[in-house]
């Protein structure tokens, strides 16, 4: 459960003031679909941030799962990273020259799973995406756009948090295989898992229930899709 | 995080960059290793004298002349040179001295040698039978020099075997040869076993001969250079000296003890004064192989502020997916330290090679001591430390949102 209120960002570089976030507000509840769309500059990566706890907004209030996100520190910060989100970029960002299963399981050792249970999940976690297991042991960088993204989503969604953020996730990859992972994405919330989407394709946008659009800093419209 | 997943992580690292690694570790191993084999010679050379010095005789005192110096003089000749100590003093110390176990008075120079158109130059010392036990000389053929001959003026003589060496050729029976010690004629009675030690007073060179016929015959004086005395044992070392010093202060008529004209030294006091020279050596030699090892240090700090720019995005990502900043300093720093550990082993291991290839090949006695290997993992552990911190602590201040869009 995401509850945002009048949330704004400022950032100070040198003399200019800019304002990237003007005040945002919505509730995301549990086990969503949500596609959070604007142009480029419209603040939405800002707000991917802020959600995903890699920053702090200047103002305004952010609970997940209740906890007062707002205040916390760097390392707090870090520590509900852990627990409770899983992200997927556009550019993938696995580790090269390392396994599929051991780029999945990544997540896992900061959290401390013990390591006897770290494969089984991770091979779990790759099943659920639909990634063929003849490549469970390949080197990541011997794999295509679509099969990078669907580890990085296994990655994501390993240590079962409460949320997946997934930003520009379709940005590096044809549209035939674009396809697939929003399909995957698809299938990840019909099993219960909460998925924020950050884009500025409309098409993209529609694999998701909800659409909010942020322009300029602000939220300027909700949409329910109905599949 | 675990600390074993860290290693994990730290093996996974450095084996992605072999080459790299290596050459990094490459830097400690020399420095290391010149640390350790430059303190192995120092230290070898180190217990080269003590041994040496151990090798004249236990619980010795030795008493040599100095220059007696008038009020107002400031100058003194060199102790050695002068002319202060007599057969008679050696005499009354062995008389009223108590504690004492022998006492040997000797008249030593250096004289040209001469046999069957060979000749040396070499240390002549004349002495009395109790030189032997004093200074611990033994005798591998014939006999040393006896109270019979010493009374009698004999010219016969006991050399060394480097000496034999040189004269007459390697293990040449020279028992019952003539020698001519600065144009006198002596019998040879006598071969000392080798003692070895090296250096510029190897006993093994020396020639001993009567002390009364060195001073009749070759010094022409009386006096001595020097008197060796044998105390009881370790403890009465002090006593001894004590006593030998108020005896000669008193029969040379000197009431200050500053301006005594002798000098009484034991073993310790001259194994003390060696060791000061062979220590600021070895801080000499490892102070020049400690530059390569912080130059070692260096290239660790160059390899790890490369790896945390290379790996900018990947630290992002690490931070992204839940890494805090003290997972991500410890993987750097423990990095750092493990190149450094493992540069440290392999550097103790050339340098232990290293000292055993300088003893082999230049003759020089080399010793490993514990202590120095153990000074050189904490101190590569240290440099790991030193050098790794400053890139550990740049990758964990990194911000994820910055680290993440690095190209």
């Amino acid at each position: 459960m995401i509850e945002i209120k009048n949330i704004t960002k400022t950032y100070n570089t040198g003399a200019v003031e800019f304002q990237a976030l003007k005040g945002v507000s919505f509730t995301i509840a549990d086990g969503e679909f949500v596609a959070i769309m604007g142009p480029s500059g419209s603040g939405k990566s800002t707000l991917m941030h802020i959600l995903g706890a890699l920053d702090t907004p200047t103002s305004g209030e952010y609970f997940l799962d209740k906890h007062d996100m707002s205040t916390l520190s760097e390392d707090e910060l870090a520590a509900i990273r852990k627990k409770k989100i899983g992200f997927v970029f556009q550019s993938f960002n696995l580790l090269p020259r390392t396994t599929v299963v051991r780029n999945v399981a990544l997540p896992l050792m900061y959290a401390e799973v013990p390591k006897e249970q770290r494969t089984e999940k991770a091979i779990e976690a790759l099943k659920n995406v639909g990634f063929e297991d003849v490549h469970f042991y390949h080197l990541s960088n011997q794999l295509s756009g679509g099969q990078m993204q669907r580890v990085a989503i296994a990655r994501a969604l390993v240590n079962d948090p409460s949320l997946i953020l997934a930003d520009e996730p379709t940005g590096n990859l044809d549209t035939k295989t674009g396809e697939v992972v929003l399909e995957t994405f698809k299938r990840l919330n019909d099993k219960g898992h909460t998925v924020i989407l950050i884009t500025h394709e409309r098409d993209v946008a529609e694999h998701a229930k909800r659409i909010i659009h942020i322009r300029d800093g602000v939220v300027s419209n909700e949409e329910i899709i109905n599949h | 995080m675990k600390a074993i997943d860290v290693f994990e992580e730290i093996y996974w690292s450095l084996s992605a960059n072999k080459v790299r690694s290596f050459l990094t570790i490459l830097g400690i191993v020399i420095g290391i290793g010149s640390v350790i084999s430059m303190v192995a010679i120092g230290q070898g050379a180190k217990s080269n004298i003590e041994d040496s010095i151990a090798s004249a005789g236990s619980n010795l005192i030795i008493i040599s002349p100095g220059a007696q110096r008038g009020v107002g003089m400031n100058v003194s000749a060199g102790r050695g040179s002068a002319q202060t100590l007599l057969q008679t003093d050696a005499d009354e110390i062995s008389k009223s001295v108590s504690l004492i176990k022998s006492v040997a008075p000797e008249l030593s120079r250096r004289y040209q040698v001469t046999a069957k158109g060979k000749n040396t130059n070499t240390q002549v010392i004349g002495t009395v039978p109790a030189y032997m036990d004093v200074r611990k000389v033994e005798i591998s053929n014939g006999n040393f020099i006896s109270a019979s001959q010493v009374s009698s003026f004999d010219k016969v003589a006991v050399i060394g075997p480097t000496t034999r060496d040189d004269l007459f050729g390697v293990d040449f029976q020279a028992i019952g040869q003539a020698i001519k010690i600065n144009g006198i004629q002596f019998k040879i009675v006598g071969i000392t076993t080798a003692k070895g030690g090296s250096g510029f007073s190897s006993p093994d060179t020396n020639i001993y001969i009567p002390l009364s016929t060195a001073q009749r015959y070759l010094a022409g004086d009386k006096y001595l250079s020097t008197i060796s005395v044998e105390a009881t044992d370790q403890d009465s070392m002090a006593a001894v000296q004590d006593q030998i010093t108020s005896l000669l202060l008193m029969r040379h008529k000197i009431s200050d003890p500053l301006q005594a004209d002798f000098t009484v030294m034991n073993q310790a006091d001259i194994v003390a004064t060696a060791s000061s020279i062979t220590d600021t050596f070895t801080m000499l030699l490892a102070a020049i192989a400690g530059i390569s090892l912080l130059v070692g240090g260096i290239g660790i700090m160059n390899m790890m502020l490369t790896t945390v720019t290379e790996r900018t995005r990947e630290i992002g990502l690490r931070k992204a997916i839940g890494a805090d900043r003290r997972d991500i300093s410890a993987q750097f720093l423990l990095e750092a330290v493990t190149l450094t550990f493992a540069g440290g082993i392999f550097g103790v291991m050339l340098g232990w090679v290293l000292a055993k290839l300088i003893a082999q090949f230049s003759g020089l006695t080399t010793q490993i001591s514990f202590s120095s290997v153990l000074l050189a993992f904490g101190v590569s552990a240290l440099i790991g430390i030193v050098f790794g911190y400053y890139p550990a602590s740049r990758a964990a201040k990194l911000n994820p949102i910055e680290a993440l869009r690095y190209e």
